[in-house]
């Protein structure tokens, strides 16, 4: 059963739902927690760390998207701290792979890109990995370019949750993880694969793309994913 | 009198795009000018950058021996070294080529894409690094502004604010792409 609770969210006391998470609550009280691998309608998974929070009385700062409320829950979700980190998060996620946003189809409709410019991130003061990574267009339809995942998983639930496919897993651990379909089979040959196209919707970057559009020109309609889950919602 | 600050600018490997999108800044340009001189760079002629600059404008990532000694030069002479554009800034496009080992890509590129007289070259032409890096990476960089090319209002932001003692803010014209 769910019940009413009372928490404080940079110093406001609101009013949520068990069950309900720190994101969840903010979002609907119109208070601004950056995310990346979050997206409303699939699960959370906690995976970008960008969402951090500090709640008081725990010391170590907690991701908003998978920590849910309760009574009396105090969080802060803007400080220089947490900033720091932040920014350390975003500069990390352009260190391990090639972001060459000149380059880039999902340039200026980027969330990493986005983020990047909101948090101020104006250089990345880590050494850049540069890995050797391939893209695959083996997809009548659509891409996937290794070199701009972020690994957030986004497309991995979208295809799993909604589409009931789940033709996406990762391989590997750590730094090494790739994104890989069916059993590492190109994605082309991806039997499950409706070609839906909501993994594509759902990813925040230029990591997947339709065929066919050039620098910039990749726009993505990122609600059909939320709108479909909350359409079966009330099913 | 006050002695005018000076600005000097170069480009190590870009396109030439930032100091076009640098010249686009039209009467910004008669503004800065008004107030500083640029004593060194492609757009005037002095053959070697010279000691107490101001302010250092650099373009492009370090990709061959000549841009690290440029910028080298250009940091030890210079008070303020602005990295102008994504390449100083991310290595951006120049940098696609590192993870492909020198020796294999100029192969590709002089012998095996060669219609004429495939060779490498090694008269006149520096040697490349291994990678293409960004700027910051092997001098202190003091300001970054990124883009492809920069626009124009945002390279005047932070010129005029060097210039007028302010310490140099994109707020939201900073722009990767
Ligand atoms: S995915 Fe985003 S951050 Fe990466 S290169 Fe493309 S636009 Fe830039
Ligand atoms: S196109 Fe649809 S079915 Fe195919 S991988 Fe993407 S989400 Fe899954
Ligand atoms: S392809 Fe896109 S959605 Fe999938 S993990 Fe990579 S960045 Fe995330
Ligand atoms: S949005 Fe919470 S960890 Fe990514």
């Amino acid at each position: 059963m769910s019940e009413k609770v009372k928490v404080r969210i940079d110093g406001e006391v609101l009013t949520a739902t068990t069950g309900q998470t720190i994101l969840e609550v903010a979002r609907a009280n119109n208070t601004y927690i950056p995310a990346l691998c979050y997206m409303e309608g699939l699960s959370a998974v906690g995976a970008c760390r960008l969402c951090m929070v500090e709640i008081s009385g725990v010391g170590k700062l907690q991701p908003a998207c998978t920590t849910p409320v309760q009574e009396g829950l105090a969080v802060v979700t803007a400080s220089p701290q947490l900033e720091a980190y932040r920014k350390i998060a975003l500069e990390l996620l352009f260190a391990e792979r090639n972001h060459v946003c000149a380059v880039c189809v999902s340039s200026g409709h980027c969330e990493l890109q986005t983020l990047a410019q909101d948090h101020g991130v104006t250089h990345v003061r880590y050494p850049y990995g540069y890995p050797r990574l391939a893209v695959d267009t083996s997809h009548p339809r659509y891409v996937l370019d290794h070199n701009r995942c972020i690994l957030c998983s986004r497309c991995v639930r979208a295809c799993a949750e909604i589409e009931g496919a789940h033709v996406w897993d990762f391989a590997g651990r750590g730094i090494r993880s790739m994104l890989v379909s069916e059993l590492s089979r190109p994605w082309g040959e991806a039997t499950t694969c409706t070609s839906c196209g909501k993994c594509v919707q759902a990813c925040p970057t230029g990591a997947m793309a339709e065929k066919g559009w050039g620098v910039e020109e990749m726009t993505k309609q990122r609600s059909v994913v939320s709108r479909l889950s909350s359409m079966r919602e009330g099913e | 009198m006050m002695d005018r600050p000076t600005i000097g600018t170069c480009w190590l490997d870009g396109c030439s795009g930032c100091h076009m999108s640098l010249l686009d800044i039209d009467e910004g340009v008669v503004a800065v000018l008004r107030k500083a001189d640029i004593v060194f760079g492609p757009l005037v002629d002095a053959q070697e950058w010279p000691e107490g600059v101001d302010v250092a404008v650099v373009e492009g990532a370090i990709s061959s021996q000549d841009d690290l000694r440029l910028a080298q030069t250009a940091r030890a002479r210079s008070s303020v070294v602005v990295a102008l554009g994504d390449c100083a800034v991310t290595g951006n496009v120049p940098a696609m080529r590192n993870g492909i080992p020198t020796r294999k890509l100029l192969e590709r590129i002089y012998v095996e894409g060669a219609t004429d007289q495939p060779q490498i070259p090694t008269e006149g032409v520096p040697a490349l690094l291994k990678q293409a890096q960004p700027l910051h990476q092997s001098i202190r960089v003091d300001v970054h502004v990124p883009g492809c090319p920069p626009k124009p209002n945002a390279i005047l932001t932070v010129l005029s604010d060097l210039l007028e003692g302010r310490e140099p803010d994109l707020g939201s014209r900073l722009r990767f792409g």
